[in-house]
This record gives C-alpha cells, structure tokens and sequence, in this order.
C-alpha cells in the first residue's frame, strides 16, 4: 500500500520547525533575531517540503508515499507510521506555505517587554507557532491511527497557549473553551480508536490505516464507530451545532493564530471525514449521509446568515469559514468524484482565502484600532492598496470565477448535485449570501466618508499646513505587509487559472477513497472524474 | 455440600514446623526493614548535627539496594515463607514472590526514593522543613517554641517512611487475609503519625493525622470482619484455599461469601481513596505536610491497588460474578465524583485529591477487566501516576508566600510568568493528569480503557466512556490552573518559588522526565508490566 521512502522525508519536515522552536524559545538574544530565526526554519522547512513533493510521484499519487514505518507501542498495536496520497500532500504544502506568511504577518503582534526577560514573551509566541507547525505536518502525514489520534490531540496544547496567552480581552474564555469542544469531542473518538483496534486484525502494527480498511463491521458497530471519529471531526471542522467555539477563538486570538487554526487545523476535520469516516466506515456513512448533508447545508446558510449579521471584522470571518465547512462537508458526502476533489480542492483553497481574510482585516484593524465594521468607512481613499487586496481576498471568499475558491466550490456543487440535488440546489443559495456579507463588509469598511481625523498619505501630501491640522497619517501597505500578501495573492491566481496543478495530485487519492466506499456499497455509483477544462 | 466442609475446624499447624524461607527472594524486603530499625538506633545514638545527613543517605542508600536486590529476588518467584502442618500444601503467612509483586515493590521503591529526597528539603534549616521539630507539643505553645530554639529536628520521618515502605511492599506480596491484614497496619501506622507532623498550621495537620487515624482503624476494622466471615465460609485465609472454596462451594453459604469479600474489598478501597470511602482524602491530602502527601499519593495507592489485584485475581476470582457488579458501581461513582468535586476546589492540594480520587477510579477500570493485559495496565498507570504526583506535590511545596505553603489556587496567579521553568513543569504534569497524548498519563489511561473495552464486555465499554467523559471534566480543572499560571496577571502579594535544594529539584525533574518518557517511549515499562502480570498461586 504504502510506498518506502528512503529517505525519512516526511519526519525531517517535520522536526525541522520542532528543532527551531527549541532555538527560538532558548537561545539568548534579541526578540528580532529569535523571530528572523523562526521565520528562516519556516523557510527551510518550506524548501525542505517541495524537495519532498518533487519526491512524490504524480502518476501514483493514490498510493502512500514517502512512507516511514516504524514499530513505536507494539503493545498496543501502535507503529510510528507516516506516508502522504494527493490530499494529504496539498494539504502539508499548504500549511508549509501558510506558516511562514503568517509569522511574517505576526511581526509585530507580541510587543517587547521591559526587563531582562522582556522579549521572552514574544520568542514563546514564535517557537509555540512552529510546535504547531510540526503537528500539523504529522497530523495530515500520519498513517496509524493512533499516531493521528496523537497529534490530533497534542495539537490542542500549543493553540490553547496562543490563544490564551496571545489573544485579545476574553482569551482565557475563548482558550478553554475551545480546549473542552475540542477534547470533548477527542475523548468520544479516543473510545473508538479502542474500539477499532478490537475489531481489527490487531497484532504489533493492528493501527495502521491499511490493516483498517475494508474489516467487515457489525452495522450497529460500524454506526457507533462512525459516529465516534465524526463527532470529533464535527466539532474541529467545525459544523452547525458544534461550531460556538470558532468564533470565539479565532476572535480571541491573535490574527495569526486565528488563520492557522481555521486555515490549517480545522482542515484536520474534514480530511479525517475522508481519510477515517468514508474510508474506514463506509457503510456508516453512506447510512448517515442524510443526516450530514442536512447539517451540511445548515451550516452552509446558517453560517453565511451569522456573517451578514456581524459587526466584528473577525467574527465576520470566522462564520464565513463556518459556511464554507458545510461546502466543503457536502462535497465530501456527495460520494462522487468530482465532489470530492471538489472538496479538497476547496480546503487548500479555503486556507489560503481564509488566510488572506484574516491576516488583511488584521492589516485594517491595527490601523484603525478597532475590530467594528461602523467603525471603518472610505478607506479606498486612506489605504488604496490595502483595500484593494482586502477586496481581492473578499471576492476570493464569495468564490469570483478565475480566483480559486470558484473551481472548488463550482466542482463541489456540480459533484453534490447529482446525487444530493435538493442539498446541492439549498446550498447555491449560499453563494449568493456570500456575496452579501463580502461584499456589505467592504462597502461599509471602505467606501463612503472615511473616520474624523484619518488622512491617507497621498492626500495629506496634497494638503497645506492649515489642512493638515488635527490629521493624524495612516500608512498604506509596508514592505513586511506586502510580503504577506503577495503569496496569498499568488496562491488565489495559480489555483484559480491553474487548477490541475493540484487537481492532478488530487484525483487519484479521491477515486482510491471512493474505490473503498464502492467496495463496501456496489450500487453506488459516483459520476465520472472531473471533466477537463472545467475550471475555465 | 460434600466438595469442601466449610465449617469444619480451622487447619492449624499440627505441629510446630520449620518454614521454608528463600532469604533471596525476600531479600528487598529485609533490606529495607533493616534499614528502618539502624534507622531508630541513628535515631538514638547519632548526634543531631549529623542526623540529617545520616538518615537521609541511609534512607536512599538501604532503598536503591533493596530495588537492586529486586534481580536476585525476581530469578527466585513462587511462593516461600509459608507456615505448613506438613500434611497439605496449605501456607499460612505466606509470600507470594511474583511479576505483580516484584513490580509493585519496585515501583514502591523507586518511588520511595523520590519521596525520601523530598521529605529531606531543608531550605537552610537545620531539619527536614515541612516537618515540625517537636510533633508532640501543642500547637502554639511554650514547648513548641522552646523546641525551635533549642534547634530540634524531627529526622525519625525517615525511619517511619522506611517503615511504611516495608509495609507496602508487603501489602501487595502477600499471599493472605491476615498477612494482607498485617501489611495494612504496618504501612498504615507510620502514615497516621507522619500527616500530623506538618510544621506550619500544624492544626489542620493534627486534624488529618486524627482523621485519617479513625476512619483508617474503621476501615482496619471491616477488613478484619470481612476475613473472618471469608475464613467462615471458606475455613482458610489463604487466597487458594478461598478459590477453591467459591469454586466448589454451596450456593447457601453465599450468605458468608458475599458480606465477607464486601468487608474486605471496603478495608482496601478505603486505602486507594475510592467513592464511598473517600471522605479523608482531600482532608488528608490538605493537612499531611506536602512532601508526605506526594509519597503517600504515589506508594500508597500503589501498594493498595497492589492488593486489590491479588485479592481479586487470585483470592476471589472465582467468585467473580458475585461481587463484581458493587465494584463496578464503586468505580463508576469513583470516576464521577472525583471528576466533579474537582472542578469545584480552591486548594491546589485538596484539587489533586480529587484527582487523585477520580484516577483511582480510572485504575478500577483497569482491574474490573479481569485479564492478563489489563493487570500489566494498572502496573503500567500506578508507575506513571506515582511519578506525576510526586512531581507535583514537591513542586507545591516550593511555591510559598511569607515562608507557607501558598497552596490556595488565587495565590498561584501569574505563576508562569515569573517562574516559566516551575510552572512550565507544573503545567506538564497538569497535561499529564488529564491524558494528554505525548504524556504518560494518555498512555496508562489509553491502557486501561483499552483493556476495558477489550475484555470487560458491555460492562468494560460503559466504563471505559464513563472514565472518558470525566476525563474530559477533569481536563477543565488541570486546564484552569494553567490559565491561572499562564493567562493571569499576577497579584503583587509576594507569592515566589523558592530554590530547593539538589535532592527536590532532583526528584521532580525525574519525575517530570519519566512523565514524559513514559508519554514518548512507553514500550519498554509496557513490556516489563506485561511481562509481570502473571501473579503465583
């Protein structure tokens, strides 16, 4: 199943950031080195990942690569096992990618202290950002399912410090809260991942995803299980009703941390509906479908309803993501093809959009002091170039054909509808909300009379010393902003006009999905793979 | 009615014969007895500038010799000691020298080492400082004072810790009623008077020792009524005659059979702090001088739950249906209560005693999964609690305002940021207590719902969820002293760290070390529980 690799790629990615944590957290020195060092790990481990990639081998890219084995608990059945298919390796690329824009974009977020001990504080910020980097590659490269369960759950630890220790006013409300959600929600899948074990082979290396897949399960057994792994992934996803925490916490926290833990994180939800739920449950989740679609598509309209109502910038955009979850959850339980593509494809394309979102309204927030919608206006005029790329991020959001999150949303509908059309047709409907809340957020932060006593720089040059009294500059884009975006921005373009770049890697690991669940239920019957040129 | 005479008279001894002892494979436990009795002599003929350091090192020094000695005891396993009539195999008194006692002792041992080093905290005093230099006197009073002056030290904590060490190696090894009865008191007795010697509010202190010391002989006392209504029933008190006898025995006599092993379960749940008979923990836990506490946390339950295997896989197991279904509703209620009467604490002692309460009941998962695995299981999370605990009740005992112990939970505000390292330790074993992945405290809990959803039937799975969901109220608790530490500003009321000598910071970076090995690498520790869980009959 699982290709060797001989050289342990997949581990070296990963203790890279670990390794630079330990450096940023402990080696004396200024706060600005320990954050130049964090952010130069982030870049070796972004190199270090496309000289993976360039590893992987396309044409097989169903199969596990790059894969490691090693016996870790033999007792409890329990191998250190890694290897990455096409999902699991778009999605590495995309928090390899994410990580370092957003400790650039984190720059200043931890002011230096006084004292001796003043740029501790900061150098605990950087290096708890890349100990999550870390989880996040073992989390998506993990091929046992306790090693997953393992980093699904350590994960928590390094957000619940960054939220609680790095966030805004009610951070210590937000981190706990999203600690319970998210054990909560652990715990129950801890009791399955026992429970599987027992129904599987067992022996020395009983966790491994492949000695899992295709076990003839008791129905009833099969459902509880199911129901085990998806609550878990239910709450980190996160969908209706589950979902209270998110806003909170990505509120709460601070720009960086909300958009790796809704762009990068929350993915670890969804990917475990397709790699755990259909794969290893498939008839659990063929008979739960009903039920998922309809939470689906309640969060899809419910989310976007919350959004238009929104009066925090951050808000706004944490319930945005609630909506696209359910998108991204219907095309998955579509069962077909260009469904599930359609849905990885979105998760990549979410966490860049997502990012882009937070990390530019964080961009406006910082300038204009406050996180309320009222409180922005005319900023075309103050900001032109910040505005103009907040815009690009919006319609990247409400999914503008020839940005990214178009294809993905197009093919998850298109996938959906033939099998869930009543879903499907209800969910289109949240494209046009979409466009609502992106487009009412900009037109109040950035048309119509801009706040007393903000100026942008380019007028304030026009003005004479009489005019200029009691007006206070606000700066457009700096040169560390720029560097932020301009790779956000990349993203949007490439994965808009250049879908198959990832769609390519992408296909065969979802019709190796489906191939499990079509196993299990023969009648099914997804719908051809994805028709070329649809992305145009 | 035929197979067995239960009320024949009791088997005495016809004759007086001669045991057979193989010294070797009691040898730990004659080291560490004989270590407690120089101990008393140094008590009386050293001098007391040099009784600290003497008893201290003969603590450390008779403990590690007796967990040597452990290698030459494990190659002579079975049971010795035994006192026989010559005419049937029946051993009265008897050792049993097996896997799950060689384990335990050595488990009581190396943690009983950490907990030596850090009753030995001095601080620049000239005696042990959680300990009052004059236990005797009243609180407050005259005596008192004058015993400071006169620069009195209460160094014989460490024979009475040696004491209750040989009493709890004792505990799990042996092989019947009366012995297992024996053991109690031994490793019982020198506990009652090491919680009353707490030498700051030295009251609460003497009001635990007082607690613990009556509910402790209650509960001596059920034991004691249990066995004899078990020796009623089965006319032995040793473990194999009692299997036997509940295998073959008649349906009537269950009358004995049932109330018997109730009393007896009811004397050795007491010990492992289990809801109904809970009620001294937090009180105890609270008024115990700290580093007592943390010994007692560990090696007790250790010890304790030592017991509960052997009389339940061994003594009782064959009546297991009989009586299984009160021990599972004690475990549930034990997982229950604890978890939630956590939540609700203020005293970062009485809140680990509640912990400590719900993850007895968490081990009792483990132990009503009746299988080979499962007893490697408990072995495995008796280990990686016993180290935990300890670490964090000697970490406790360094955070201080005005030289106290600032044990309420305000006063550890802001603790994180002005002491990263102690708190950072801190925080980890909170992770660990809450089973965390990467900590042992998720593998031992992984261990023993895994063995209880793999063979305690429904019954298992239930528990297993059951402990899950209490896990996850506990989570809430250990999280919000992290918020406390890390999140929250810190009063400027003098609370501070204070830098502890080489043998605390010692043991709590072992124990902060093995809660992460045990997290990281278990395999080894698993391996060696797994191979021990093979008890002699």
């Amino acid at each position: 199943m699982t290709t060797m690799s001989s050289v342990p790629w997949l581990t070296i990615v990963g203790l890279i950031p670990l390794v630079g944590a330990l450096l940023v957290a402990f080696v004396p020195g200024t706060a600005e080195n320990a954050k130049r060092m964090a952010l130069g790990f982030s870049l070796v481990t972004l190199v270090v990942g496309i000289v993976a990639a360039t590893q992987f081998d396309r044409a097989s890219s169903a199969q596990f690569q790059l894969g490691e084995q090693h016996s870790w608990i033999p007792q409890f059945g329990v191998s250190y096992a890694l290897g990455v298919d096409g999902i699991a390796l778009v999605l590495i690329l995309m928090a390899l990618v994410l990580t370092p824009v957003c400790l650039l974009a984190a720059w200043h977020d931890v002011p230096v202290e006084a004292g001796p001990r003043g740029a501790q504080r900061a150098k605990t910020y950087f290096a708890l950002l890349l100990v999550l980097e870390t989880f996040m590659v073992g989390v998506f490269a993990a091929t046992d399912v306790f090693l997953f369960y393992v980093f699904f759950e350590a994960m928590l630890i390094p957000v619940y410090f960054l939220i609680g220790r790095f966030g805004g006013p009610r951070r210590q409300y937000a981190a706990m809260k999203f600690l319970l959600f998210s054990l909560a929600g652990g715990l129950i899948m801890l009791v399955a991942v026992i429970a599987l074990y027992l129904q599987g082979p067992g022996g020395a290396d009983g966790f491994l995803i492949s000695r899992l897949t295709g076990l003839s399960l008791d129905p009833t057994t099969e459902r509880l299980l199911f129901f085990g792994f998806f609550f878990a992934f239910a709450v980190k996803a996160p969908m209706v009703p589950f979902h209270t925490w998110l806003p909170d916490a990505a509120t709460e926290s601070s720009p960086a941390t909300a958009t790796l833990l809704v762009g990068v994180l929350d993915k670890v939800g969804t990917f475990g509906m397709i790699r755990f739920c259909l794969q290893l449950f498939p008839e659990a989740s063929q008979w739960a479908t009903p039920l998922v679609v309809a939470l689906a598509v309640l969060s899809v309209i419910y989310g976007a309803l919350l959004a238009i109502g929104q009066t925090d910038m951050m808000r706004l955009v944490s319930y945005t993501s609630v909506s696209h979850f359910g998108f991204i959850v219907l095309g998955i339980f579509a069962f077909t093809s260009v469904g599930h593509s359609g849905s990885t494809l979105y998760m990549v394309n979410h966490g860049f959009s997502t990012a882009a979102l937070f990390l530019f309204a964080a961009m406006l927030v910082r300038r204009r002091g406050s996180k309320r919608i009222p409180d922005f206006g005319g900023w075309q005029r103050i900001t032109p170039a910040l505005a103009g790329i907040f815009l690009v991020a919006g319609l990247s959001g409400l999914a503008l054909p020839g940005l990214a999150s178009f294809v993905s949303e197009f093919l998850v509908l298109v996938g959906s509808f033939s099998t869930q059309p009543v879903a499907a047709v209800i969910a289109t409907s949240g494209i046009i909300l979409a466009a609502l809340y992106i487009l009412l957020m900009y037109k109040k932060i950035a048309t119509g009379p801009r706040p007393e006593g903000l100026v942008g720089a380019r007028e304030y040059d026009r003005l004479d010393d009489s005019g200029r009294r009691g007006l206070t500059v606000v700066r457009d884009l700096t040169t560390r902003e720029k560097l932020v975006a301009a790779p956000l921005l990349a993203a949007f373009l490439v994965l808009g006009f250049v879908p198959n770049l990832a769609l390519d890697v992408i296909n065969p690991a979802v019709d190796k999905t489906l191939s499990f669940v079509q196993e299990a239920i023969p009648n099914l019957n997804p719908a051809g793979t994805v028709a070329e040129g649809s992305s145009k | 009615m035929t197979a067995v005479a239960p009320l024949a008279l009791p088997a005495l001894p016809a004759a007086f014969q001669q045991s057979n002892v193989d010294y070797l494979a009691i040898l730990p436990l004659l080291i560490v007895f004989g270590t407690a009795l120089v101990g008393v002599l140094v008590e009386a003929f050293a001098a007391r500038e040099k009784r600290h350091a003497i008893q201290v090192g003969l603590a450390v020094v008779g403990l590690l010799a007796a967990a040597a000695s452990l290698i030459l005891a494990a190659k002579h396993q079975g049971v010795t000691m035994g006192l026989t009539d010559g005419s049937t195999n029946r051993q009265l008194f008897a050792l049993a020298i097996d896997g799950p006692a060689l384990f335990m002792q050595g488990a009581i041992l190396l943690m009983g080492v950490l907990g030596v080093l850090t009753m030995a905290e001095r601080f620049g005093g000239v005696g042990p400082d959680a300990f009052t230099p004059s236990g005797a006197s009243t609180p407050g009073s005259p005596t008192e004072s004058a015993a400071v002056r006169a620069g009195a030290l209460t160094s014989e904590v460490f024979p009475l810790t040696m004491f209750a060490i040989f009493g709890m190696m004792l505990f799990p090894t042996t092989n019947d009623l009366i012995g297992m009865f024996v053991a109690l008191e031994v490793l019982s007795l020198p506990l009652y008077i090491l919680s009353g010697l707490a030498r700051r509010r030295r009251l609460l202190s003497q009001e635990a020792s007082l607690k613990y010391f009556l509910l402790g002989a209650f509960s001596s006392a059920f034991f004691l009524f249990g066995t004899a209504l078990l020796y009623g029933y089965a006319g032995s008190v040793y473990f194999g005659d009692l299997s036997k006898a509940i295998a073959s025995g008649p349906l009537a006599m269950n009358g004995l059979l049932l109330p018997g092993a109730f009393l007896v379960f009811v004397g050795l749940l007491f010990k492992v702090g289990a809801v109904p008979f809970h009620a001294w923990t937090p009180d105890v836990y609270q008024g115990a001088p700290t580093p007592v506490t943390g010994f007692m946390a560990a090696c007790t339950k250790a010890a304790a739950f030592g017991a509960i295997l052997r009389l339940a896989y061994v003594g009782l197991d064959t009546g297991r249906w009989e009586w299984t279904n009160a021990l599972v509703i004690v475990a549930l209620l034990t997982m229950v209560v604890g978890a939630v009467l956590s939540v609700t604490q203020t005293d970062m002692k009485r809140l680990l005693a509640y912990s400590s309460i719900a993850h007895a009941g968490f081990i009792l998962v483990g132990v009503l999964a009746f299988d080979r695995k499962a007893v490697g299981a408990v072995l495995f999370y008796l280990v990686a609690y016993g180290f935990s605990t300890i670490a964090a009740f000697a970490i406790i005992s360094l955070v201080r305002q005005n030289g106290a112990e600032a044990t309420h939970l305000s006063q550890w505000a802001g603790l994180g940021r002005r002491y990263p390292v102690v708190a950072g330790a801190f925080a980890f074993l909170m992770l660990a207590f809450a089973g965390i992945p990467l900590t042992s405290g998720f593998v031992s809990k992984f261990a023993v719902f895994s063995a209880a959803v793999g063979t305690g039937g429904a019954t298992g799975t239930v528990l297993a969820v059951v402990g899950v969901v209490c896990s996850a109220i506990t989570v809430f608790v250990y999280a919000r002293v992290i918020v406390l530490m890390f999140f929250s500003e810190a009063p400027d009321d003098g609370v501070e760290v204070v830098t502890p000598s080489v043998s605390t910071t010692f043991s709590i970076s072992i124990g902060t070390l093995v809660t992460l090995a045990l997290g990281v690498l278990p395999s080894a520790l698993l391996d060696l529980a797994d191979r021990a869980s093979q008890f002699v009959r």
